[in-house]
């Protein structure tokens, strides 16, 4: 029953919850008004910032292991169809079923059509971002089947019928007084003496999940890597509930992106130093479950894979972009983000929020795709995320990069330039001689004027408007350095000469 | 040494004072500077808005200027500027099919330096009083700029020039390494986002005590100066150049033209 639908022939784009629903700037303006949340992103980003950067210290060799987490995805990339065959015929081979699906809807499908085979309505699910990604809980739910996802914070997310913000911490959003009113409304059976210790609420959850694990006969996955050499999977966890789900059931399910691979057991160990220490900053996280098809009354004795492609095709076929592919998904790249640490997650509207959302989000769906085009512009380009990547994605330029195709794809389908087309536009023809800007800077007493008595000019019309917003504009000077100068060295070879032009490589 | 001065446009036409400091600095070293008349700006606006097109022009017209055997190393007090030259110019020059425009601005970059980078690594300033005089009797904060730190790698170059001045009286800058929000026309497209930035580095410079917060780009003192100003602070912004050629005949104006008003408090 396995649906071979063969590698794509043409890109296709990615659907699912990977779209922004309104622009960047409004969510952001939104979110930025919730005092709550900035002061929990605040603290949880810091304080994993700090642990990460102290177990980076810890390895002496830690840019070489970037380097070749880098070079290894790189390699990856550029042989995908090659090594997800051989991963293909070394997981069958071992009792798996590989199914492959081109999109969201796609995928959801093959996972129901398999859970609804086993005649079972419940299922758990271990943390996974791909199927986030597609929407299969509530793909599911439609269908009458209920998942149940078993960490601590996607259960608290879940809960609260909320959306995750944060790919490693879901619910960082959330303090733990919130989360015990969560828990007292929501979880059948909770204590209603329930305190907000971490600790009693830890308690009250894992008493919860227990009772799940002991009864699914199926569970829901993601996963980490995948090594063609072997048709192993990888999980890597914290809590211990990936490991119950991954060996109680009867049937997994796992739903894995195809950048995923790895070619060969050893280019394990590169990754498993470099996941650990970027995303909770740990040395080495407490679980790591790896499985190798079916062992006869071992675990689950039904193995399936759904290889889902949901734009990540689109994503290769950009040269500029295609690394943000080798992303591990560790989440060092949001937690060191200034913008991140004040909007959250949610402002990206896609699963993939921060750094790396703002670029793989357009790339898996297009840049004309919905509100997704005003991503790349989320971003000062600090460089702050590319310095903290594990593998090394350059995701300042990547997004200067999806910039220029949002403005590219633009170009003469708008009836009326916009106010910056136009701003633009002018700005290069003044800016690109010397000979112009001295011209418009002989204006620059006209600006002391508009500055009046104050020097400075605090209300600007248009799209200047933001930066009058918060900061003032200093009146400009009475003349330019570049007049200075040419008074200065009033000398015939210097003040008369011509300036360079772009011929100038043709002049003897 | 004859050195060719990159104003940057944001200098030229709004800071000449630091354009002129960079001049005093160069030439109290013994340094011939030299301005070449065609500059006018990297692009890099254009490009990191994504209107790369329009950047062609203005890179090109930065390579013919400074395309010369005129000089022998080219000084931009930009950390900004001089990483998008460096490192934009030449893709700037590729994703417009021109080889040969993509070899200038490679060699071109290869001869640029950021001030602090050309007074450390090439003229071997390691004591700006014992070298350039330089004396600068004020608390002053430093705000390193991102590209200088990560595009640049300029490291401490900067704060160990400043901590070099005399009189100076340095104080740390809590969370230092953290953007100030500025990025260009993210500061008007996130103009929200960009203001949360700006008022947490504010705060910062605030905790400090310092009367000045000074860095190496123009731009992100524009920026930060600017909030400052609308806060009503009495702190202003100062371009490290500046206070480099500050000296005790020849003090810096800290309240000078271009700098945004002292704030009510001063006024
Ligand atoms: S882009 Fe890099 S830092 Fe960000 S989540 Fe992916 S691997 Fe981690």
């Amino acid at each position: 029953m396995s649906t071979f639908l063969g590698m794509p022939s043409l890109p296709v784009y990615g659907t699912g919850n990977l779209f922004a629903s309104e622009s960047f700037p409004t969510a952001a303006h939104r979110e930025l008004g919730n005092a709550q949340l900035r002061a929990n992103l605040g603290h949880a980003t810091h304080t994993i910032r700090d642990k990460r950067l102290k177990m980076v210290a810890e390895l002496p060799d830690w840019e070489q292991l970037r380097d070749a987490g880098s070079a290894i995805k790189e390699s990856v990339m550029a042989r995908l169809p090659e090594l997800l065959e051989q991963f293909e015929e070394n997981f069958t081979a071992r009792g798996g079923v590989i199914h492959w699906a081109r999109d969201a809807d796609e995928a959801n499908a093959i996972v129901a059509g398999l859970v609804r085979d086993t005649g079972e309505t419940e299922v758990v699910k271990v943390k996974s971002m791909a199927t986030q990604e597609i929407g299969l809980n509530e793909y599911l739910e439609e269908q009458g089947i209920t998942a149940f996802e078993t960490d601590l914070a996607e259960l608290i997310v879940q809960l609260d019928h909320d959306k995750p913000s944060h790919i490693l911490v879901p619910a960082i959003h959330k303090n733990r007084t919130e989360i015990r009113d969560i828990f007292l409304r929501e979880m059948p059976g909770a204590d209603p003496q329930l305190t907000d210790d971490p600790a009693v609420l830890a308690m009250a959850a894992r008493a919860h999940l227990r009772r799940k694990f002991l009864s699914a006969k199926v569970a829901v996955s993601g996963a980490n890597f995948a090594l063609a050499d072997s048709g192993t999977l990888a999980v890597v966890e914290s809590e211990g509930n990936g490991r119950m789900c991954l060996t109680l059931p009867e049937t997994l399910i796992t739903v894995m992106g195809v950048e995923k691979l790895l070619p060969t057991w050893q280019d394990l160990e590169v990754f498993m130093q470099l996941l650990p220490r970027s995303s909770t900053g740990e040395r080495m996280n407490p679980y790591t479950s790896l499985w190798t098809g079916v062992t006869e009354g071992d675990g689950p004795q039904n193995m399936h894979l759904v290889l889902l492609d949901n734009g990540r095709s689109a994503a290769l076929a950009d040269e500029m972009g295609r690394s943000a592919l080798h992303c591990i998904r560790c989440s060092a790249c949001m937690n060191v983000c200034p913008v991140y640490e004040r909007t959250g997650g949610h402002a990206y509207g896609s699963t993939y929020p921060g750094p790396i959302g703002a670029i793989l989000s357009p790339l898996m769906t297009g840049i004309q795709a919905e509100e997704n085009n005003s991503l790349p512009y989320a971003s000062s380009l600090c460089g702050a995320c590319y310095d903290a990547c594990p593998v090394k994605i350059n995701i300042p330029d990547i997004l200067v990069h999806l910039r220029s195709v949002d403005v590219d794809s633009k170009r003469g389908k708008k009836k009326l330039p916009s106010q910056m087309d136009a701003g633009m536009k002018a700005a290069s023809w003044a800016l690109s001689s010397g000979k112009r800007l001295g011209l418009i800077e002989k204006g620059l007493p006209l600006g002391r004027l508009v500055a009046g008595p104050d020097q400075k000019i605090t209300k600007l019309p248009g799209i200047a408007a933001g930066w009058t917003q918060s900061r003032d504009i200093p009146a400009p000077p009475q003349e330019s350095f570049r007049s200075w100068w040419a008074k200065e060295h009033r000398k015939p070879d210097t003040s008369s000469a011509p300036e360079p032009s772009h011929e100038k490589k043709d002049q003897p | 040494m004859r050195i060719a001065l990159f104003a940057t446009c944001i200098v030229d036409a709004m800071y000449p004072a630091t354009a002129r400091a960079a001049v005093k600095i160069l030439e109290r070293l013994g340094h011939e500077v030299v301005f070449p008349s065609g500059q006018a700006c990297c692009g890099q606006m254009h490009v990191n808005s994504g209107y790369l097109q329009e950047a062609v022009p203005v890179v090109a017209n930065h390579v013919a200027a400074f395309d010369t055997d005129d000089y022998d190393v080219a000084v931009a007090p930009s950390g900004s500027c001089v990483a998008s030259v460096k490192h934009q110019h030449p893709t700037v020059a590729r994703s417009c099919g021109d080889k040969a425009l993509e070899a200038r601005a490679t060699a071109v970059g290869a001869k640029t330096y950021e001030l602090s980078e050309l007074l450390v690594d090439v003229l071997g300033v390691t004591d700006a009083a014992a070298q350039l005089g330089s004396f600068f009797p004020h608390r002053v904060t430093y705000h390193p700029s991102c590209h200088g730190m990560r595009l640049l790698r300029l490291g401490d170059r900067q704060a160990q020039l400043l901590r070099s001045v005399k009189g100076i009286d340095l104080a740390d800058l809590p969370e230092a390494d953290q953007c100030c929000g500025f990025g260009g026309t993210f500061s008007m497209k996130n103009a929200d986002v960009s203001s949360a930035m700006l008022e947490d580095k504010t705060a910062n410079i605030a905790a400090t005590g310092a009367t000045l917060c000074t860095g190496g780009d123009a731009s992100c003192l524009m920026h930060i100066g600017g909030g400052l100003s609308r806060q009503g602070s009495a702190v202003t912004t100062l371009h490290l150049a500046e206070i480099l050629a500050s000296t005790a005949e020849e003090p810096a104006s800290v309240t000078g033209e271009v700098r945004v008003s002292t704030g009510k408090a001063a006024r």
